[in-house]
């Protein structure tokens, strides 16, 4: 089953790019032929002249990024985009959301519609969508959403699977938390799932981890793909009985995201070190999956800095939590997906107990495994948890509290309101995720 | 890439407009190397081939032919518009793209607004539209003028109304020459509030310039280049203290301060005509820094206004550059931002600057300045990966800061002076379609817009709570 990517923007077409990139080279190296085919078959496709052509779009109001992503990848040698794949135009979103969505998204809408339809038409069996954007910016954000309203409607059956990028706290835009206001609450409506990247956390993870001294967004998006990477690939999963899985978009949102109200999902991998160091370095399950179950119930996604103090509630703790008492992250599902040696030996008990998820789910409905025995991009032994918990929940206030200041004044809202976005449609959209700060909020007992 | 337009009106305007086109000609010609009309080139430069028979426009990614600038000049006396088309730039220019009358306004901003406006109306709408015509993607207007005379401010402004009504989607951009308080021209102070009001209405963003602000600016670059230490010298190849290596061999009066606003123009459009890791379109300038549509005038400041011959710039230089950024003296017009409210600021920087070194130096600036309370992190930020040329980095700061105000009061005081005595009104009732309301509405226009701006300032010393959320029920 085949996965058609739609990258939007200039974060998504890179870190699309960077995706792409891992996902070739991992399928290159594993070894195995079942394996691999499945790794090739559900992101790319071969074409009559044997070249491998990624199953994606991409678009952007304006065409350098993708001309950069596109030349990148053919120069590569191993895979490129395919051809006509690509729609762009010549001026940019601005950085306003409503341009995206009122503007640009319905004036181009039957180009990238066309687009989509050429590749699922490739595709033998439609696994679903991954549209790739950011939240900051414009076109990512604005036309992103957009074009996932549109997949939703032409294709009701097909699972769709945003990526955010969410940015740095201290920003590049002015008017980002505006724009990842809007965006979020309509992608809540849309989206099966919203899987979230944070551009402050890979960057300290780049900082302390990779120990890279200069960083650029070249970094960052390499991070992002592999850990997006480590989700994707192919792995066997309970209901694939001991086949590698041809519907991992629908198993991935069957396992976490059961409920509407939760819908945002996090990942952590573990390990994560300087390629240098990794020929150097010897790595035990129990270590491993001791270390990033502490990393999901203290809240941080980096093996260094952990703190082991954090320990689930004990069971007579009182009803009511505010969002700032303890920092004890409860989960309402996990998805756990180990690859490498020894695999099916790893012991993950500490995963299923009921003590780290909210009481409404029996933790054999709560937690997920699947395995994979061929290793991940050089890692002998890697982990990825896809987690959905409060971990996103102070990031996602912090959002809603900085737009809602700006928005009490009414700055900027004029821009708005010139595309066709007005104070109702701001009001209905911090409604919503103040609906889903609560609900996160009171995810325990 | 998108195209932008240049229109210069009134004297000053086509002087600091000639300079601008004279440093973009050198910029583009110290980059591309290879003769080939590019991108970069094309947003700002048509390629025409005289030899082909319609319109001879071609398209990018051919050879250099000759080279003609997006511009409109139009100026109601000829002798600025002819001196250009005798000087050394005649060959970008063509007759078609300029507009010019005999008599001049007589620094009347009526003359120029009303009588000239209305008599020119068409053939100013037919250049514009034809000038736009030529444009792949036209995606900004940009505007220069001054305030204090009759064309600049009084025709200049009626050409921005008129862009509004005739390209109402295209971005108009403004940089305004204020007059300083010992201007030689006596009414000044009338053309300059009766063309503000026209800018608060119909303008996307304005940058505001005062001449006494250049003079001290040129002062000092004179000071340092006389010798303030032994062993500095100034690099003479730069584009920011042209004269030297320009195109003609001596340096008119006027043309250091020109200069200066010439590079502000550079600085700015460089992420729209050049390559960066960050870009930033100049859609995005508005979009990001003008919170409240009338609160729209950017304050802008530029460095290094000179650079000493030194090869080597350590990182400590890079640091100064923004601390300098934030400093009086680099101001284009005279402020002290650090001392009122920050709405928003961006900042533009051109060369082989990171990252990681933009963030360090916004986090070290951070406490110093004091953001308005619903915009604590507001920065919007670009890198584009061309320097500008002799420098190896350079910065553009652009605020909405509150320090205008001080700025428009002194604007209003000399305004009233003259205006409580009715002295000169009559030279502007004379003219037809003037009438006396056309002056209260400005004043009353510009003292609206100081009051927004003094509301804003009082919030700045009073701490500010976060408003209260909205609670859903459970």
């Amino acid at each position: 089953m085949s996965v058609v990517t739609v990258q939007l923007g200039q974060c998504g077409n890179q870190v699309g790019r960077e995706l792409f990139d891992v996902m070739c080279s991992d399928a290159e190296d594993a070894g195995r032929k079942t394996r691999s085919t499945a790794g090739w078959e559900r992101f790319f496709r071969h074409t009559t002249q044997g070249d491998l052509e990624a199953r994606a779009v991409l678009v952007d109001m304006e065409p350098k990024v993708i001309n950069h992503s596109m030349s990148r990848a053919a120069k590569s040698g191993r895979w490129r985009y395919g051809e006509t794949s690509h729609f762009s135009q010549k001026q940019g979103s601005g950085n306003n959301w409503a341009n995206g969505y009122c503007v640009h998204g319905p004036g181009h809408r039957d180009a990238v519609e066309e687009l989509v339809r050429r590749e699922v038409e490739h595709c033998d069996m439609l696994a679903g969508f991954i549209p790739m954007m950011s939240v900051a910016g414009g076109t990512g954000s604005g036309v992103g959403t957009f074009v996932t309203q549109c997949l939703r409607d032409i294709y009701p059956s097909a699972f769709v699977l945003n990526h955010l990028t969410w940015p740095y706290g201290t920003g590049e835009v002015i008017v980002q938390n505006y724009n990842s206001v809007l965006t979020l609450a309509h992608l809540y409506q849309l989206s099966d799932a919203i899987l979230v990247h944070e551009n402050d956390i890979v960057h300290r993870i780049c900082s302390q981890l990779l120990k890279i001294k200069q960083i650029s967004f070249s970094d960052i998006n390499r991070v992002i793909a592999h850990q997006l990477g480590g989700v994707l690939q192919p792995a066997l999963t309970p209901d694939s009985c001991g086949a590698y899985s041809r519907n991992p978009l629908g198993e991935l949102v069957g396992a976490l995201a059961c409920h509407p109200e939760y819908k945002l999902l996090s990942v952590s991998t573990i390990p994560q070190m300087a390629s240098s160091s990794i020929a150097f370095s010897t790595f035990s399950w129990p270590a491993l999956l001791k270390h990033l179950r502490q990393m999901l119930i203290s809240n941080t996604k980096m093996e260094e800095g952990i703190d082991w103090q954090v320990r689930p509630p004990p069971a007579s703790a009182g009803r009511t939590r505010t969002l700032t008492a303890g920092s004890f992250n409860t989960s309402l599902a996990n998805l756990l997906i180990l690859r490498g040696k020894d695999v099916y030996s790893a012991e993950t008990g500490g995963f299923g107990d009921s003590a780290i998820y909210t009481s409404w789910l029996p933790p054999d409905e709560a937690f997920s495994l699947w395995k994979s025995p061929v290793p991940f991009n050089k890692y002998e032994k890697s982990a990825t948890l896809v987690s959905n918990s409060q971990a996103l929940l102070r990031p996602l206030d912090d959002m809603v509290r900085k737009a809602w200041n700006m928005f009490a004044s009414r700055a900027y809202i004029h821009q708005y309101v010139k595309f066709g976005i007005s104070e109702e449609d701001f009001l209905d959209s911090f409604t919503s995720l103040e609906q889903v700060i609560s609900s996160y909020t009171q995810l325990q007992c | 890439m998108t195209q932008s337009v240049v229109v210069q009106v009134g004297q000053c305007g086509n002087q600091v407009g000639c300079r601008f086109w004279d440093l973009a000609l050198r910029e583009h010609a110290h980059v591309n190397k290879r003769g080939l009309y590019d991108e970069a080139l094309s947003s700002f430069f048509r390629n025409v081939d005289s030899r082909k028979s319609y319109s001879g426009a071609c398209c990018v990614g051919g050879r250099i032919q000759r080279l003609k600038a997006r511009a409109v000049l139009i100026d109601m006396e000829e002798g600025v518009v002819n001196g250009i088309l005798q000087g050394p730039l005649r060959e970008v220019f063509d007759s078609t793209q300029l507009l010019t009358d005999v008599s001049g306004s007589g620094n009347n901003w009526a003359v120029g607004h009303l009588t000239y406006g209305s008599a020119y109306r068409e053939s100013i709408v037919n250049t514009l539209r034809k000038t736009a015509e030529h444009c792949d993607c036209l995606q900004c207007f940009f505007l220069i003028h001054s305030m204090g005379g009759g064309t600049g401010s009084g025709l200049g402004t009626r050409v921005l109304s008129l862009l509004e009504e005739e390209f109402s989607d295209v971005c108009r951009i403004v940089t305004a020459m204020y007059p300083s308080a010992e201007d030689d021209v006596i009414t000044s102070p009338y053309n300059s509030v009766l063309a503000m009001r026209e800018l608060t209405e119909h303008a996307d963003c304005v940058l505001p310039v005062e001449n006494q602000s250049l003079v001290d600016i040129v002062n000092k670059i004179s000071l340092m280049s006389h010798g303030a230490k032994p062993g500095c010298v100034l690099k003479k190849d730069c584009t920011v203290t042209s004269g030297h290596g320009s195109l003609s061999p001596t340096e008119k009066p006027f043309d250091a301060m020109n200069n200066i606003v010439a590079n502000l123009l550079l600085n700015i459009t460089s992420s729209a005509r050049f390559e960066g890791s960050l870009n930033m379109d100049l859609n995005e300038i508005a979009m990001n820094l003008v919170p409240f549509p009338r609160l729209h005038y950017l304050v802008p400041s530029l460095t290094p206004l000179y650079t000493l011959a030194d090869v080597n710039i350590p990182t400590r230089r890079l640091d100064q550059m923004f601390s300098d950024a934030f400093s009086k003296d680099h101001q284009l017009i005279r402020a002290d931002p650090k001392h009122s409210l920050y709405l928003a600021c961006a900042l533009m920087v051109r060369g082989n600057v990171q990252v990681s070194d933009l963030r360090r130096n916004i986090e070290r600036l951070r406490p110093s300045l004091p953001f308005v309370s619903w915009n604590q992190e507001g920065w919007k930020t670009g890198l584009c990966s061309v320097p500008p040329v002799g420098h190896s980095h350079s910065l553009l700061a652009l605020a909405n800061n509150t320090c205008v105000k001080p700025t428009f009061m002194e604007l209003r005081e000399r305004f009233t002076k003259l205006y409580r005595k009715k002295a000169h009104l009559h030279h502007y009732l004379h003219v037809d379609g003037m009438e006396q309301s056309i002056f209260s509405e400005a004043l009353s226009s510009l003292d609206a817009l100081i009051d927004e701006y003094h509301q804003l300032d009082a919030t700045k010393a009073r701490l500010t709570p976060d408003a209260p959320r909205l609670s859903i029920a459970t």
